[in-house]
């Protein structure tokens, strides 16, 4: 069952339509991600969601409750991890815990046990009653995501959650959206990080200008979009141009991402032998979500010019 | 319009444990300053005035220090400290994430703006019983009218706030406006030693309603005039509430 459904949402900030007609639908208990390059209209998507950002057109449903009539009954199932850092540093460590909780109506003391176990959780105990000043980046990271469990939602959104952590705390990160996928918490995840979506997505949309590009389970995009492998051609500048013009004469498809050629469909025996020899170094490897990332967002200069 | 609901009162709670946190930093603050425009202008000054009924000039001035005080500590709160939370901290878009909505969360800061009203009030009432005897036992109700004129100006400052640019309109609202009101509302002089085009002016002012309202309950005497002033200032935070309320939500939900 669908558990969150927008239907032809679209939001306007003056001239720029940041989100173009989005329709999709995210069942309950999976974990949905939103890839796309940067002011791809990840983020004004999300807010609309979360009710605090009106959208232009269209209409969203969670849990079966209408957004525009129902803004409070769906922000209480929501836990909302956003990409901009907005704790609130007059409180200390614990104190932004449990006072979010009473924003969302939950008795002091369950709130008080719940906030010293999530910082438990995350490894943030010893800073219980330090100001949020005294936290590293990585660690007021950590508390975001603590701050949007502490309601314990049915739906967890979160915005870049991982961004400027180490790969130990966030693989304590992933390990505990894992969990919560066992407690049948459906996650809305939006990141930049490639592995992070292939990890705990069971499915990921592609976002570009506004627009859905394509929406699929991480594997079955990766067949559709690229291939079972990719054959990196690392390139300098001087001999970049001859590469991509060798591909293009025999017909071989391949992304341009600067200082290596990803080239697609085909093994070392199979590339021209006039290019074997141009190229400095040659690595076969699987496809990556990566790979699709760049095939269908990561168009040209020129290419952007011809639209 | 969206109507607030009692969540606000969650708004006010944060607003009033980060104050019970801090409130040391800040009470010396609220008290020094009054206390030595009482003693500076109600006994210094004061010893050259005369007034037409024999009255202490301290006397005078101390219904209007009272709410001019409270006034100020709403302006400071509502303007500088609503907007830190707003724009250098966003506070409020932390909370807007949750059941609260844009209109719980201003009208919070609008009653907390009032509470600060009511403890600036009770706390410059007390001081300044040191310097005069209580005349009237309505006295005692100062507090309750700190915090019901302490509405109106929080509602004032939240409206400021939300079409302020930078923290730099605060500037202009207090010169322009806090201040001068401060002078021109008859906390120091009667207003009927003005010009006519000054005391019609200063009657709109709201700090002037107020004052006249103070020394009613410091003097214990009630005229007609003062439910008619009581009905302004109700008016006035109508107005300014409900334009707090509308213009935040346009200005936080982009
Ligand atoms: N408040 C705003 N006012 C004006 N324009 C905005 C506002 N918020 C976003 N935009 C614009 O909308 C577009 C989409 O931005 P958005 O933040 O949704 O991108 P994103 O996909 O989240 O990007 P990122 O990966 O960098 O976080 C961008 O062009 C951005 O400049
Ligand atoms: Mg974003």
């Amino acid at each position: 069952m669908a558990i969150i459904v927008t239907s032809n949402l679209s939001k306007k900030f003056k001239d720029l339509l940041a989100v173009d007609n989005v329709s999709l639908e995210v069942e309950e208990g999976e974990c949905f991600g939103l890839l796309g390059p940067n002011g791809a209209g990840k983020t004004s998507l999300i807010r609309m969601i979360t009710a605090v950002s009106p959208p232009l057109s269209g209409s969203i449903e969670v849990a079966g409750m209408d957004l525009a009539s129902h803004p409070r009954q769906v922000k209480a199932i929501l836990g909302i991890v956003p990409q901009i850092d907005n704790l609130d540093e007059d409180l200390t460590v614990l104190q932004n815990l449990t006072t979010f909780a009473r924003y969302f109506g939950i008795p002091k003391t369950v709130a008080h046990t719940r906030g010293c176990e999530l910082l438990q959780l995350f490894h943030l105990e010893e800073k219980s009653s330090g100001r949020i000043k005294e936290l590293s980046g990585g660690m007021r990271r950590l508390l975001l995501i603590a701050r949007g469990l502490v309601n314990q939602p049915r739906i967890a959104i979160l915005d870049e959650p991982t961004v400027g952590l180490d790969p130990q705390t966030r693989h304590l990160v992933w390990q505990q959206l894992t969990e919560l996928k066992e407690q049948g918490v459906t996650r809305l995840l939006c990141t930049q990080n490639m592995e992070e979506a292939a990890v705990l997505c069971d499915r990921v949309a592609v976002m570009h200008r506004g627009r859905i590009l394509s929406l699929d389970s991480p594997q079955v995009l990766i067949t559709r979009h690229v291939g079972e492998t990719v054959l990196e051609v690392a390139v300098t500048s001087a001999n970049r141009a001859k590469v991509v013009r060798e591909l293009s004469t025999h017909g071989i498809d391949f992304l341009d991402v600067g200082n290596t050629v990803k080239v697609l469909g085909v093994n070392r025996e199979q590339l021209p032998a006039t290019l074997l020899g141009t190229a400095e170094e040659l690595r076969l490897r699987p496809a990556t979500l990566e790979d699709v990332f760049f095939r269908l967002t990561g168009k040209t200069l020129e290419e952007d010019e011809e639209e | 319009m969206r109507m607030f609901s009692w969540r606000s009162f969650r708004m006010w709670q944060r607003n009033r444990d980060v104050f019970l946190r801090l409130w040391h930093s800040e009470a010396p603050g609220t008290i020094v300053e009054p206390l030595i425009i009482l003693v500076a202008m109600g006994l210094g000054l004061g010893a050259y005035v005369t007034l037409t009924d024999n009255q202490d000039y301290i006397e005078f001035i101390v219904p209007g220090i009272v709410c001019s005080y409270a006034m100020f500590s709403v302006f400071g709160e509502c303007t500088y400290g609503t907007f830190f939370r707003m724009e250098e901290r966003k506070t409020f878009d932390a909370i807007i994430a949750t059941p609260l909505n844009v209109e719980d969360v201003i009208a919070g800061e609008i009653f907390w703006g009032a509470t600060r009203s009511l403890m600036t009030g009770s706390v410059i009432l007390v001081v300044a019983l040191a310097f005069q005897q209580v005349d009237s036992w309505w006295t005692l109700l100062v507090p309750f009218l700190s915090f019901y004129h302490g509405v109106m100006f929080a509602s004032i400052a939240v409206f400021f706030t939300s079409v302020a640019p930078s923290f730099y309109t605060f500037n202009h609202v207090f010169t322009l406006f806090v201040t001068p009101m401060f002078f021109l509302s008859g906390v120091f002089f009667p207003l009927s030693d003005f010009p006519q085009v000054v005391q019609n002016l200063s009657w709109i002012a709201p700090l002037t309603p107020v004052v006249h309202l103070t020394r009613a309950l410091f003097e214990g005497e009630f005229h007609l005039i003062h439910l008619v002033v009581a009905g302004y200032i109700l008016l006035v935070t109508i107005v300014f509430f409900a334009l707090a309320l509308f213009i935040m939500r346009r200005r936080l939900t982009v």
